[in-house]
């Protein structure tokens, strides 16, 4: 596939949560890249960072949470920059997210097109007049049948499926170009996913959208993606190309998840990763991973690895395949709390 | 029970409107020879000191005690929801300003702050709704800003943010909503806390000023005459206690309908 130039580029991005006892990081060094027309899944489990990453992008991270560190440039200019005012423009007109629960996104006592005329009209895109109609094209837009009934509905009156659709429909209104779809389908039943992935995937192509998908289905992913980053206690431990990294998982942990999906001979034990996540507090000095890993050997619990190049989009954070140690990332100088 | 108090409030409202045409005497109208004179088939509520008819001064005021009430509830109501929306919505330094002003304030017996205020700016009508006013707000806000934090964590809330709405957009369209039925009934009862608030100032002789009818008024009137003419505390007492229960029993009615957990 061309290189085009991204049209969102994270770079070393470090979000972590104030406590008591300091800066407690959810997501670390994380760096990644999103083109028009591309599609980046984010993988991991819960806990590993996926949607702090998200809200990081859309610097809706709420205190006692803070970005500590990095560049998120959009369309050319650095997010963690912008004034606030700005900020507010680009969320929803030019960047989307798709939350994961159809039903809470939506407000439950104002009627689907109602919300999805705010969304127009808060960046100017429809007038009292217009909205309506732009409203519904924007439903049958996300095959909503009869979307001049379904306009005037509540949340509550339309299937988990057809909320989703409608979310959708109001992240959409407005013609981003980068939608962040943060575990959108993990709230309904397998049939609705399957055509929920099929519009986002037709949407998508349709109007040159870079999508930024996150989740925690190797299933997803393989459907989805052109481009995986896997999620480890908040550090991208790899990145490929997503045939690449389902031929050849290069990492113990993508490895492991690979080995627990169902899928092999009846009546053979499921493959689990040995042990849990560790707690954010508290990370193992060296490979986050090496408490659990069963190929660790000597460096792994000295200092977390750096990433190891292998062309072609392809990077991993594993001793096994290289040397590399993590940069020594200056700990973010500690905050007052207030 | 809801019904009961939608029709005393209805009828109290429709009196207070109508009022000076229900009865034949005009409030002010005075027949000193017979003061003080009991109920009788001309007068039906009796005289008052002056020789007016109590029935044509209570009808009178249940004007000045719907008004207090409705201005007191809509002012208390709309201040309390705004910094109690602020306070909940964006919390830290700001809700830590807010919450403590509401904390004072509530920790000070709001009738004597009442008395005290209007003590200061001198009685009037005007000066009764802005003291009960002052002190009426903090519940609002209080209530208010549980609604708020609560409502801040909804995803919709967040949702709307993702889209790019503004903070006093969000506000306004997310978070009020939320906490509007309990301000409604909220505002039930604070209708009845105001008609008694009124009346025990207008009695302490802070609030309306002869010759208006008022209920508090006509009670301080008559208390010189509690053995000889009970009849002049009677029957305002009976018409604030009536009103306020009415208040009362709408309140907490339509309380039990907007919480289902609280009905049976």
């Amino acid at each position: 596939m061309p290189e085009r130039a991204p049209l969102l580029t994270v770079e070393h991005l470090t979000t972590g949560f104030q406590v008591r006892d300091g800066f407690v990081p959810a997501v670390i060094d994380v760096s990644f890249h999103v083109s028009a027309g591309d599609t980046l899944c984010i993988v991991g489990e819960s806990g590993s960072g996926k949607s702090v990453t998200a809200l990081s992008i859309m610097r809706l991270v709420e205190p006692p949470g803070r970005i500590a560190e990095g560049r998120i440039i959009f369309n050319g200019h650095d997010l963690l920059t912008v004034s606030e005012r700005e900020m507010q423009a680009i969320r929803g007109a030019q960047i989307a997210l798709i939350f994961q629960e159809p039903m809470t996104a939506l407000n439950p006592v104002f009627t689907i097109g109602n919300q999805i005329e705010e969304t127009l009209r808060v960046h100017g895109r429809a007038t009292r007049r217009t909205a309506p109609q732009q409203a519904i094209d924007l439903l049958a837009a996300v095959s909503i049948p009869e979307p001049q009934k379904r306009v005037r509905d509540y949340p509550h009156q339309l299937s988990g499926g057809m909320r989703q659709r409608a979310l959708i429909a109001m992240s959409l209104a407005c013609e981003p170009s980068l939608v962040i779809a943060d575990e959108p389908t993990t709230a309904l039943d397998v049939t609705i996913q399957a055509q929920i992935l099929e519009l986002l995937r037709d949407l998508q192509q349709r109007m040159g959208l870079a999508l930024l998908l996150i989740t925690h289905d190797l299933g997803v992913v393989a459907e989805m993606a052109d481009r995986v980053a896997v999620m480890y206690a908040g550090r991208i431990v790899e990145e490929a190309p997503v045939r690449a990294l389902f031929d050849d998982p290069k990492h113990p942990y993508t490895r492991g998840l690979m080995g627990s999906i169902p899928g092999g001979a009846p009546g053979t034990r499921l493959r689990a990763i040995q042990g849990t996540v560790p707690p954010l507090g508290a990370l193992p000095p060296g490979c986050a991973f090496a408490p659990r890993c069963p190929e660790r050997f000597d460096p792994c619990p000295k200092a977390p690895p750096g990433t190891t190049d292998f062309g072609g989009g392809r990077g991993v954070k594993c001793y096994l395949h290289g040397p590399a140690v993590e940069p020594q990332v200056a700990p973010p100088a500690p905050v007052e709390r207030v | 029970m809801i019904r009961v108090g939608f029709v005393i409030v209805a009828l109290a409202v429709f009196v207070a409107i109508a009022g000076p045409f229900l009865s034949a005497y005009d409030p002010n109208a005075q027949e000193l020879a017979r003061r003080l004179e009991g109920p009788s088939l001309s007068h039906p509520l009796g005289l008052d000191e002056l020789g007016r008819d109590i029935l044509a001064r209570i009808l009178a005021g249940a004007r000045v005690s719907l008004l207090v009430g409705l201005v007191v509830v809509t002012i208390s109501s709309v201040t309390g929801m705004f910094f109690g929306s602020v306070a909940g919505y964006f919390g830290g330094r700001v809700d830590d300003v807010i919450s403590r002003v509401v904390d004072v304030l509530m920790a000070f017996p709001g009738i004597l702050l009442a008395i005290a205020l209007v003590a200061v700016l001198g009685p009037s009508l005007r000066n009764v709704v802005l003291a009960l006013s002052v002190i009426g707000w903090v519940g609002y806000a209080r209530l208010v800003r549980g609604q708020a934090l609560r409502a801040r964590e909804f995803e919709f809330v967040q949702a709307a943010r993702a889209l790019g709405a503004g903070s006093p957009r969000i506000v306004l369209r997310h978070v009020l909503p939320t906490a509007f039925p309990s301000v409604v009934v909220q505002a039930t009862l604070g209708m009845a806390g105001a008609i008694i608030a009124e009346a025990a100032l207008s009695f302490l002789g802070l609030g309306v000023q002869p010759p208006t009818p008022s209920w508090g008024t006509m009670l301080d009137a008559g208390r010189s005459h509690l053995f000889d003419a009970p009849h002049l505390t009677i029957f305002p007492g009976v018409a604030i206690a009536i009103l306020v229960l009415g208040f009362n029993f709408l309140g907490d009615g339509l309380r039990d309908r907007i919480d289902p957990k609280m009905s049976q």
